[in-house]
């Protein structure tokens, strides 16, 4: 609950594009964006993710840097469950 | 040191450890408390105490949300899992938490339709699915995840969904600082702030800890080195008789926050005129309760909720941990009748609980020392 997952958004859906499909590691699911209203991100921008909502834009580095923190921490693998839950009901 | 040495720059590491031992007053203790547990986690898992010198103790602080949820909640939260047609929905942290007759997992094993969810979005998904039946969403978190259920509850309002709603067990980190400074049997020095917290509510609310409280606090990320480095900054404002707030975590927490996530929390939050903390007590003001306009999808206007009240086992002394007055192997449970894999506390479910952390890389390398001196605790 958390982890704040990097990911990179590949699409943008929704009918108010709220929406997006987000690549974490090649896992690809739906996050929301509506947390990011002032500033949306674009395609191709990284966002730190939290119980499924884009909360903040950040760098390409830093997205790097926080997914090997992950897995320093051990919580790779729980962050890579949690995305693949992610529209899993 | 042991994690330290997969960093990718291990230099830079010895630097600054080097850097704190300059700038550590070998004749003054230092007391910083790391505020969130991912920090708890991090500073376990890396072996950070071990680079430290002795006279800089880092004690563990109350942001781990699922630790200070106390167990009367969790057994409110599941007695309406019994009503008719309701499907329970939490996030996997919750599931092993003992309530007073236990876990949602073992509620789930009685027959209780219990579902982990991964996101509030996705138990409003599951009301979307299921419209025969009410979907209880069992929400808690700090400001890191409560965005996301005010957001949640936004949707489910305009698209007029009725067979959803939050029970709601959000918490605010700030009364729970001001609550710990305020503690008699609490001597802190300095904090290093939080960081995903951060990212929502900005580096202004921290003001008044250095401004009124003196006490200098740095907002730090989650790597060996942010930690170190936030440490050194704590160790310079010492040094120069400074107290202000600084970000080390520049790069993820913008100064004023994230402002759409504050207005959402706005719009359907209003903050409880208290609120029980497991081991900090009633706090004024430290929770979030949802507003009147929400209110058809506030568990707790559509049901009868009990409000029990349940008092923590005994022997288990997580109130004492939680402050940061005991060390969690200073508990009578720790590592006997309290583990992991048994958790009798809720600090020994999460990871981010100081029992776990210090269980999972302290207690587990060291070698069983059988006690002489103390009878087991009963449970």
């Amino acid at each position: 609950m958390c982890l704040a997952i990097p990911g990179r958004i590949a699409e943008i859906t929704g009918d108010d594009a709220h929406l997006a499909l987000v690549d974490v590691s090649g896992v690809r699911r739906h996050v929301d964006l509506g947390l990011l209203h002032d500033d949306p991100p674009q395609v191709g921008d990284w966002v730190l993710i939290h119980v499924g909502f884009a909360m903040s834009k950040i760098s390409e580095q830093e997205a790097a840097e926080q997914m090997r923190t992950l897995a320093l921490l051990g919580e790779h693998d729980a962050a890579m469950e949690e995305v693949r839950g992610y529209d899993g009901v | 040191m042991r994690f330290v040495d997969e960093f990718r720059d291990p230099e830079i590491i010895a630097r600054t450890c080097d850097e704190i031992r300059r700038l550590a007053d070998p004749g003054r203790h230092y007391r910083f408390m790391e505020v969130c547990g991912g920090h708890t986690h991090a500073i376990y898992r890396f072996g950070l105490k071990d680079v430290l010198p002795s006279n800089v103790e880092l004690i563990h602080g109350p942001g781990c949300p699922v630790c200070v949820l106390p167990m009367g909640r969790i057994d409110d939260g599941l007695t309406l899992a019994k009503e008719p047609n309701v499907i329970f929905a939490a996030f996997g942290d919750m599931m092993r938490v003992p309530g007073a007759h236990g876990s949602p997992l073992e509620h789930k094993a009685r027959g209780l339709d219990v579902r982990i969810v991964y996101s509030p979005t996705d138990a409003l998904k599951l009301a979307r699915r299921n419209p025969d039946k009410h979907v209880l969403f069992f929400a808690i978190g700090f400001e890191t995840t409560a965005p996301s259920t005010a957001l949640t509850l936004m949707r489910a309002k305009a698209e007029g969904i009725r067979n959803f709603s939050v029970f709601c067990n959000h918490v605010t980190i700030i009364p729970a600082i001001r609550a710990i400074l305020s503690s008699p049997d609490m001597r802190l020095d300095a904090f290093i702030g939080p960081g995903h917290v951060s990212t929502v509510i900005g580096c202004r609310p921290y003001e008044w800890i250095a401004r009124d409280e003196r006490k200098p606090i740095v907002v730090s990320g989650f790597e060996p080195l942010d930690i170190l480095q936030s440490i050194v900054m704590l160790l310079r404002q010492l040094r120069d008789g400074t107290a202000i707030v600084e970000n080390q975590y520049k790069r993820v927490v913008p100064w004023e926050g994230n402002k759409g996530a504050l207005r959402a929390m706005a719009e359907v939050f209003q903050l409880r005129p208290f609120f029980e903390w497991r081991g900090l007590g009633f706090i004024s003001q430290s929770a979030l309760a949802i507003r009147a306009p929400y209110s058809a999808w506030d568990a707790e206007t559509v049901f009868r909720v009990a409000g029990v009240r349940v008092t923590d086992p005994k022997a288990a002394q997580c109130g004492e941990v939680l402050k940061g007055v005991l060390k969690p192997v200073q508990c009578k449970l720790f590592g006997r009748e309290c583990t992991p894999e048994r958790p009798v506390g809720a600090l020994m479910v999460s990871s981010e609980g100081s029992c776990a952390a210090y269980y999972n890389y302290e207690h587990r390398k060291a070698t069983p020392v059988p006690s002489t001196n103390r009878e087991p605790a009963p449970v």
